[in-house]
């Protein structure tokens, strides 16, 4: 029952079938795929997923909205705060919070900063993928630092539940900005030193130009989203398109490639991560201009009031209860809220009937979408070539099975 | 927002459709109807086609048990052009649910499909693979159902009296 039903090729002419994971070192994560190979060329090939499903959307039934937010960074972990500030969007939008410009330029700034850690593992794995591994450790030294600013505001590196629904649990200390402000200066010329090492070099524009290429009207009869959609040429990007957390005020450019291959994608996600930089710089002036110290809207029905005031305050002891046990009123409706997510567009669907937790969530988890073309379009390709065509596709298996 | 009005887009659905199309609603602005599974395939066809909903952003499930009809799909549609979103819904009965595949408009409803199949039990008529794709092949349940415990049944701490309610 387990096995995959193998289709195609029925006569199994000459032919081998080799399971490609679920744990093979060069897929980064738990992916299966058995495929049939002709010698090194790809028959046909199934995808089998679900190894690490953990059935969020079921246990998110049974908690607080508050409490959802650790759900969340356990799905793309490469860029857990970008689906933790979605989560918070949400239930806002849920809500009818209007948080302030600055709270929404600070969430600016993390996710920013969690576009580029995503891009450059996926760059740097692409690099180590195609032979060379020095690029990708020069990046990820740079991730590092961008751990260390995360660490800064919230305490945790990889899954960081940071923030809160209504802003933050505190404001950007002076050594989050001094860090932020001196990884902006130092990160540009890390990644012209990464783009010398790829982009014009022989070897890898021979290993990736052509390969996987995938045209605009394909892409989009799939599904796809995010930096692998723009590489075929369309310039969808929901920051852009349905402007959340303040993106309007921001100038940006949108990469697109044109021919969808490894190459353009690579090219893509490199232009996005300058993007970035140059999203947060701008972010950084206009914090300077907002009044100081606002770190979060001011709805003490879902916002936690500080914890002095709860030892001394009656009344805000009554809401610390009250939000702490799920008593918090929220109106029956549903909401779909998405953002740009490092894979593309990250969809939240709320169903709420005015409980304690959610009636229905439904992540729209771009990484499972954009894999599904993998099996269909490996056939007739190079093992090597699917190799990297995979880490191009930067499926995240977390998020991939939730 | 999208350069075209919700109303305008009920305008065009229901001149197109009359009572076939019902319910609509704007939950935060989504337009949102329902329709019934003889039409699913007619009312996306048209809304591709002639209202240039390009891009199939969702399929999901529900399952409100109370309902006369309890297993509910749920259809998003973005038009890239417009930049204007829907949300179409089908309810079907709970045994054996049953609605026609839109794997034929959008090849990327394979997995969305899969994975509702997988969760609610609804048999998409006309499906290339249908087979459980998160879930192992020989579980017996849906486990997104409301009846389907999240945990031992029998555990007893969590339960909604002690917190009076």
């Amino acid at each position: 029952m387990n096995e995959p039903a193998i289709i195609k090729n029925l006569d199994r002419k000459e032919t081998t079938t080799l399971n490609l994971g679920p744990t093979h070192p060069s897929t980064h994560g738990v992916f299966q795929n058995v495929l049939e190979m002709d010698g090194e060329r790809i028959v046909s090939g199934v995808s089998t997923i679900g190894y690490i499903h953990r059935a969020f959307e079921k246990i998110a039934e049974h908690r607080p909205f508050y409490q959802i937010t650790p759900l969340t960074d356990r799905m793309n972990y490469c860029s857990s705060p970008i689906n933790n500030m979605g989560w918070h969007m949400t239930v806002e939008k849920m809500l009818g919070i209007q948080t302030p410009k600055r709270v929404d330029y600070m969430r600016v700034i993390i996710m920013e900063l969690a576009r580029i850690s995503d891009h450059l593992v996926c760059n740097g794995i692409l690099g180590v993928d195609t032979g060379a591994y020095s690029g990708f450790l020069y990046l990820m030294e740079k991730r590092e630092h961008i751990y260390e600013i995360y660490e800064e505001i919230c305490g945790a590196r990889l899954t960081t539940n940071i923030g809160r629904v209504g802003g933050f649990e505190r404001d950007f200390n002076d050594i989050a900005f001094a860090k932020i402000k001196k990884f902006v200066k130092d990160y540009v010329p890390v990644l012209k030193e990464f783009e010398d090492l790829f982009t014009r070099s022989r070897i890898f524009m021979d290993r990736t130009i052509g390969v996987a290429a995938v045209d605009a009207q394909t892409a989009l009869d799939y599904s796809w989203t995010g930096p692998i959609l723009r590489a075929c040429g369309v310039d969808y990007d929901v920051r852009a398109n349905e402007p959340y957390s303040s993106y309007e005020d921001f100038d940006f450019d949108i990469p697109v490639g044109t021919t969808g291959d490894v190459y353009d994608r690579y090219m893509v996600r490199n232009e996005e991560m300058y993007q970035s930089i140059r999203i947060i710089e701008q972010a950084l002036d206009k914090i300077e201009k907002e009044p100081k110290g606002v770190f979060h809207a001011d709805v003490p029905d879902i916002y936690l009031p500080p914890k002095e005031e709860v030892y001394n305050n009656m009344e805000a002891l009554i809401y610390h209860f009250k939000i702490v046990m799920g008593e918090v009123d929220s109106p029956k409706t549903e909401v779909y809220h998405c953002v740009e997510g490092g894979n593309g567009e990250l969809g939240f669907y709320l169903v709420n009937d005015g409980g304690r937790t959610p009636y229905r969530l439904h992540f729209r988890r771009p990484s499972f979408i954009n894999y599904q073309m993998y099996a269909h379009m490996s056939s007739g390709m190079l093992l090597s070539d699917a190799i990297i065509n995979l880490s191009s596709l930067n499926v995240i298996a977390g998020e991939l099975d939730a | 927002m999208g350069k075209i009005s919700n109303q305008e887009l009920i305008q065009k659905i229901s001149s197109r459709f009359a009572d076939r199309v019902f319910a609509f609603s704007e939950p935060t602005g989504l337009l949102t109807f329902e329709t019934s599974k003889e039409e699913i395939i007619e009312v996306l066809t048209f809304l591709k086609n002639d209202l240039d909903f390009n891009f199939l952003t969702d399929i999901t499930g529900i399952h409100y048990p109370e309902q006369e009809l309890p297993i509910g799909v749920i259809y998003h549609l973005h038009s890239f052009r417009q930049n204007v979103r829907v949300r179409i819904k089908v309810f079907l009965e709970e045994q054996q649910p049953t609605i026609p595949t839109a794997f034929n408009l959008w090849r990327g409803a394979d997995w969305m499909e899969r994975e509702t199949y997988d969760f609610f039990g609804v048999q998409f008529e006309g499906h290339p693979d249908l087979r459980r794709i998160l879930n192992m092949d020989d579980m017996v349940a849906f486990p997104m159902r409301k009846e389907f415990p999240l945990e031992d049944p029998n555990r007893v701490d969590k339960k909604d009296f002690f917190f009076g309610r």
